[in-house]
């Protein structure tokens, strides 16, 4: 169907609008049925676009007829595509659990969910560099009214501060873009992919100006060493079905990095070819390292999940600045891993929470659990994805990784690092689940409730991703790898996305 | 023209900096829009200045650039909706935290003189 690559950015917007509409707006429950239906709706059309791509090849949809690179294009090859299910699959999951209850505490939650999903969707299908621009300023604004859901004053201070680091970021985005466009003349990806190499002298110098200015941008969406500083808080405060859907965002930062890094400055793009490598090296590398530090220092569940996202961050960065087809691939089989994991462990964090009472998610001695069974067998399996041990989903990514480096001086720099991370992230998940396991006193809260059967079934679904993705992990690593061939071949694709163009 | 212009986007860039720096929320949403203003100038100059040049055919010998005007269309439309939150979010700050430091408590003085009680009482 020629109109399927769109139907990821359309259903969330006509659902989210439906939903703000009398009917169904004074009515949480209709909104829930609409909620779920439209996330099942996307999840649909995502695996049917994922199919197409698979079977037809990458799929150039220009907006209203007007062709690249004048009008609009969206580029869905196996990236975009593998990228838009896996924002499908959490959002659905997500959701499940967020209609057991989460939803409450504010309104219009789930017209911003719907929009904050399509501004990520948007993001990870758009062609244009300004359109990148434009779907990163829906997701945040959809982010920002999300993170205040439900309100508190710890949520608030967390939202200013993200907030304020967001809007100084859109706009060094804009300066960024003006720059690009003032000495490429487009904005199109693959029309800029095409032009970059033709660039030199002084145009070069303020081309790579607007670039590096970019990738501060997509650093700080994707929690880049010096501006990582918000992501604990904002991520440790937010509630939980939000902090759950967040765990993508960082993943759209990164996603960013690898397009523009290797489409548009890759290879291939003469005085400017692989500009961003020497700043990604050590930028990487110490998000690793820092990472690290904060999951041996964390002080709750929530915050360690947080701070396991920054390490995630740092080893897909790290991925990036290997800046090979093998590290590309094994980038994309360990973003999906990460993503639907930390989504998992902030969901259980929240349950664990509530069954605590006081004590809540940090790791103190406390009262007993309702279900302690059945949150210590989730807890277990999700802390050997998030380390990195062998039956599940963490290790094969982690091996992925670690085999795509190429020289030696690479691999001394990043095998310990990334070894010694899992070692901090099992030296904490055993801590903390000795303690939150074991270590009690007192009897089980007298107004602690079992979990719901939605929030379990939400919690089963992001954790079956991890032995799923082992047991075709050949499929899915197969996938990934042609994938990344695609991203690093531009130069021979480039022209079949610009029908307008002649070489 | 373009030195005049380029010093003034300049010069809205510092100021935007330097107040976004502050720690009140009150300048920093003024630095923010201070900001947000000098980038609209500086996307509307990427499609280089010129004049006596519309953006509309046949009315003029040549033309400039279309593009950058929508692109700054689409930016003023956004920063005005981000600037409109940021400002309902300053004031729930104000409300919940009880002061307007971005940091939500207001820091200790080092070397505060007004909390020195000298020896003339």
């Amino acid at each position: 169907m020629q109109h399927l690559s769109i139907f990821p950015i359309l259903i969330p917007l006509l659902f989210g609008t439906i939903m703000l509409l009398p009917p169904i707006s004074r009515d949480i429950h209709a909104q829930r049925v609409t909620s779920i239906i439209g996330t099942l709706f996307l999840l649909i059309s995502s695996a049917f676009l994922l199919y197409q791509i698979n079977n037809q090849g990458v799929q150039l949809y220009a907006l209203g007829g007007w062709q690249a690179p004048f009008g609009i294009a969206l580029v869905a090859d196996k990236v975009s595509g593998l990228l838009v299910l896996l924002t499908a699959f959490l959002a659905f999951a997500v959701m499940l659990y967020a209609v057991a209850g989460q939803d409450k505490g504010g309104a219009y939650f789930h017209p911003l969910f719907m929009f904050q999903i399509m501004g990520i969707n948007g993001a990870f299908l758009t062609g244009d560099i300004f359109n990148l621009f434009v779907f990163f300023e829906v997701l945040l604004i959809a982010s920002y009214a999300l993170l205040i859901h439900a309100g508190g004053k710890q949520k608030t201070q967390a939202a200013l501060h993200y907030v304020i680091l967001n809007l100084v970021g859109s706009s060094l985005f804009l300066f960024g873009l003006g720059i690009l466009y003032g000495t490429l003349g487009t904005l199109n990806m693959a029309d800029m992919a095409i032009k970059v190499g033709q660039l030199q002298g002084e145009t070069a110098t303020l081309a790579k100006t607007g670039a590096l200015l970019l990738l501060v941008v997509f650093g700080l969406k994707a929690a880049m060493l010096p501006m990582h500083f918000w992501l604990p808080k904002t991520y440790a405060s937010a509630s939980a079905p939000v902090a759950a859907l967040f765990a993508i965002m960082t993943k759209v930062g990164v996603y960013s990095i690898f397009r523009v890094y290797t489409v548009v400055f890759g290879e291939h793009a003469g005085e400017l070819a692989n500009i961003a490598t020497p700043w990604l090296w050590p930028l990487a590398l110490l998000t690793i390292t820092i990472g690290s530090i904060g999951v041996l220092a964390s002080p709750g569940i929530k915050t360690l999940s947080a701070n396991l996202v920054i390490v995630s961050s740092g080893s897909l960065l790290a991925c990036a600045a290997i800046n090979s087809e093998a590290a590309t691939s094994a980038a994309l089989y360990y973003m999906v891993h990460s993503t639907l994991a930390s989504a998992g462990l902030f969901l259980l964090a929240d349950i664990m929470a509530r069954q605590r009472g006081k004590a809540e998610d940090r790791f103190v001695r406390s009262r007993p659990f309702v279900q302690p069974r059945l949150l210590g067998f989730a807890f277990a399996i999700l802390a050997l994805a998030l380390v990195g041990m062998p039956p599940l989903s963490g290790f094969v990514g982690k091996i992925m990784i670690l085999q795509a480096t190429q020289s030696t001086a690479q691999t001394m720099w990043v095998w310990p690092l990334i070894l010694l991370g899992s070692l901090a992230a099992l030296v904490t998940f055993s801590r903390a689940g000795t303690t939150l396991f074991w270590r009690h006193n007192g009897t089980v809260l007298a107004e602690a409730e079992p979990a719901k059967p939605m929030e379990i079934a939400s919690i089963a679904l992001l954790l079956l991703a991890a032995p799923i993705l082992v047991l075709f992990g050949g499929a899915v690593s197969e996938f990934t790898l042609q994938a990344a061939h695609y991203l690093h071949d531009i130069q021979s694709s480039a022209y079949a996305l610009l029908p307008g163009v002649t070489p | 023209m373009e030195g005049m212009y380029a010093f003034c986007v300049g010069l809205l860039t510092a100021c935007g900096i330097f107040l976004a720096l502050r720690g009140r929320t009150f300048s920093v949403v003024i630095g923010l829009t201070l900001l947000s203003y000098a980038v609209n100038l500086f996307l509307f100059a990427s499609g280089r200045l010129k004049l006596n040049a519309a953006a509309v055919l046949e009315q003029s010998e040549q033309y400039s650039d279309p593009l950058p005007q929508a692109l700054v269309l689409t930016a003023i439309v956004i920063g005005f909706a981000m600037t409109a939150f940021v400002v309902i979010l300053a004031m729930r700050a104000r409300a919940d935290l009880g002061n307007d430091h971005v940091d939500g408590t207001i820091p200790e003085q080092p070397n505060n003189t007004t909390q020195k009680s000298g020896g003339s009482q």
